[in-house]
């Protein structure tokens, strides 16, 4: 699966077709290789730790927006059980961009929000790649305030570029659908934990994202703006995405520092798509943990606690 | 009830340098009729021939809605601590600086106690020349300290957008300024404090999508830019030209996004006028 390789990921790949190459011609020739063998696999070892753990702010951003990372419905099959998709915002449509539904975790309901990007092209037309429009908005809403209703706490799952910047998205009241979640979000009596999964882009991501626990993984992003659009307002040109990455702090560890976020989960290494089971495992361990937390604490001290948190930042 | 007759509008600070022959006329953006400067302050900063609402500071705003010499800043001293330590081309505190040296102020939103017509409210005022009225925690701080005092107080809250969005140069921390004005504005209607957002050329982004779309009653100015994407990026997106008068006010109206759209000579009575409605009075 070559096309799963990011460049900083080509001498990983190198090493890895070498060692295959190897085994081969054992195979083919008889040979006996396994000393070459022994040595390449701890040059390998090695060389993935050396490339994982010093991955520039640029380069977590490609794996965060990396086309075989673990989606919103993955995690649902990943880690819980019996999952009722549940569609439509009941005023204008259903917007592929954003999943919602039941589910049991542990056995427990919960409420499951989040963005679904695709994995190949088609799925990324169908899902209008990952960017919803007012109505997605509008359906994560209808299904928070459900789970309010019936006492299920809600599970989001951040992962888009952005809302969807389009004629139809205007009309419908794209701002407004953001600004009514953040709203309703910060007094929603159950608990709310945050995912932020994979990219997550500003605005489009935030409406989703008002929570009494914000858990990201290791190689996730979230920003205020994409690199590419900041280089390209900031510096004038599109070329300097790497430095406004940088610049932007928008790596789990800059989020945590700046105590947007309340946890980092380690990725399986190069990334969650290389090891779907263990990364599924890494955060159902999480969520449980958090929710057992969340579940004993009052719904208006629950609420309490959420305005404060959101009230403390950028506080002068 | 006509307490807009006679009182004199202050001219603005910007129009008090020299008077040259020059200076004493302006171009209007919209008809690009030359018309004399005092005519156009007499008027509101509108075009009296064409109506075109021009942009103007914050200060120009409160001299227009609230009542003479009403209006006490609060926080005025609230400076950006630049959170992310942020440099592009430039250092963010340069551009700071640059918008402090260009508006006199330290951000870019004014908030105080001010009354209209008699009636006392809490006022938050964007400077679209101060980085582009841009949300950052300065800003967001602000508008809720300001709604704080005016739940405390039980006094109406009014805000007047202008606002590229959220400011990028303070990262994550300006995103989160959007949940923390929109939470404070649900602890507004949770206690029944009205809140008027009115919007005006040009709002965008973050800001949009934030309090300003959250108003109980939400007013914009004739023509106003106002949406979530800018038009530049919808344009790239989609790759077709936008439709005539896409994204100003009337269009808003026409897809209700917002209550109505009141010329600027209205808005003073139209704000005292609800803020009655609302229970509000003297
Ligand atoms: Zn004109």
């Amino acid at each position: 699966m070559a096309n799963n390789y990011l460049d900083f990921e080509k001498p990983i790949l190198d090493l890895e077709n070498k060692i295959e190459e190897l085994n081969q011609i054992s195979t083919i020739e008889g040979r006996d290789v396994s000393e070459e063998l022994r040595r390449l696999r701890k040059k390998l070892d090695q060389l993935r730790k050396n490339v994982y753990s010093n991955l520039t702010p640029w380069q977590k951003t490609l794996l965060a927006r990396h086309a075989q990372r673990p989606n919103i419905l993955d995690y649902v099959s990943l880690m819980m059980e019996e999952f009722y998709e549940l569609h439509g915002d009941r005023t204008y449509g259903d917007d592929p961009a954003i999943i919602t539904g039941l589910a049991r975790l542990e056995g427990s309901p919960v409420a499951v929000v989040g963005h679904r990007k695709g994995k190949n092209t088609r799925e990324n037309i169908e899902r209008n790649f990952g960017m919803p429009a007012p109505e997605g908005y509008r359906k994560a809403l209808r299904i928070m305030k459900l789970a309010e209703k019936f006492k299920i706490p809600v599970i989001t799952f951040i992962d888009t570029p952005g809302a969807y910047p389009g004629i139809g998205a205007e009309e419908r009241g794209q701002g407004e659908a953001i600004a009514r979640n953040l709203y309703e979000m910060s007094c929603l009596k159950t608990p709310v934990v945050v995912v932020v999964s994979g990219e997550g882009g500003s605005g489009g991501a935030l409406a989703i994202g008002v929570g009494d626990s914000i858990l990201i993984l290791e190689n996730a992003v979230y920003s205020v703006i994409s690199p590419e659009s900041c280089s390209s307002i900031l510096w004038r040109e599109t070329s300097r995405a790497e430095d406004a990455a940088r610049a932007l702090k928008m790596t789990a560890q800059d989020l945590k520092e700046l105590g947007v976020v309340d946890r980092i989960l380690p990725e399986p290494v190069g990334g969650a798509h290389r090891n779907y089971e263990e990364m599924g495992a890494t955060l159902k361990e999480a969520l449980l943990e958090v929710l057992e937390d969340l579940r004993r604490i009052p719904p208006e001290q629950l609420v309490a606690k959420r305005l404060e948190r959101f009230r403390k930042i950028g506080a002068c | 009830m006509t307490w807009f007759k006679k009182k004199k509008l202050k001219p603005a600070a910007s129009e008090k340098k020299v008077v040259t022959s020059k200076g004493l006329w302006d171009k209007c953006k919209n008809c690009r009729e030359i018309i004399y400067k005092k005519e156009i302050e007499k008027n509101f900063r509108v075009c009296p021939k064409c109506n075109y609402h021009f942009r103007i500071t914050a200060e120009e705003r409160i001299r227009i809605v609230a009542d003479t010499e009403s209006f006490r800043e609060m926080d005025a001293d609230l400076v950006s601590s630049d959170p992310i330590h942020f440099r592009d081309s430039r250092k963010y505190r340069d551009r700071l600086k640059e918008g402090e040296k260009r508006t006199g102020k330290k951000d870019a939103l004014l908030c105080g106690d001010a009354r209209i017509d008699g009636l006392p409210v809490i006022l938050a005022v964007f400077d679209f020349a101060f980085m582009g009225g841009s949300m950052g925690s300065v800003v967001g701080e602000k508008i809720v300290r300001g709604m704080e005092r005016a739940l405390t107080r039980k006094m109406p809250f009014i805000s007047f957008a202008s606002s590229g969005g959220a400011r990028m140069q303070e990262g994550i921390v300006s995103l989160m300024q959007m949940a923390k004005t929109s939470a404070a504005v649900a602890r507004l209607g949770k206690a029944g404090v009205p809140f008027i957002s009115v919007l005006t050329d040009p709002t965008f982004g973050g800001v949009t999508a934030s309090f300003a779309m959250l108003g109980d009653v939400i007013i914009a100015e004739p023509r106003a830019l106002i949406g979530f994407a800018g038009p530049r990026v919808i344009e790239q997106t989609i790759r077709e030209k936008l439709p005539e008068g896409f994204q100003r006010a009337e269009f808003l109206l026409e897809h209700g996004m917002v209550d109505m759209i009141v010329e600027r000579r209205e808005l003073k009575n139209t704000l005292a006028g609800l803020v009655r409605m609302f229970g509000h009075e003297l």
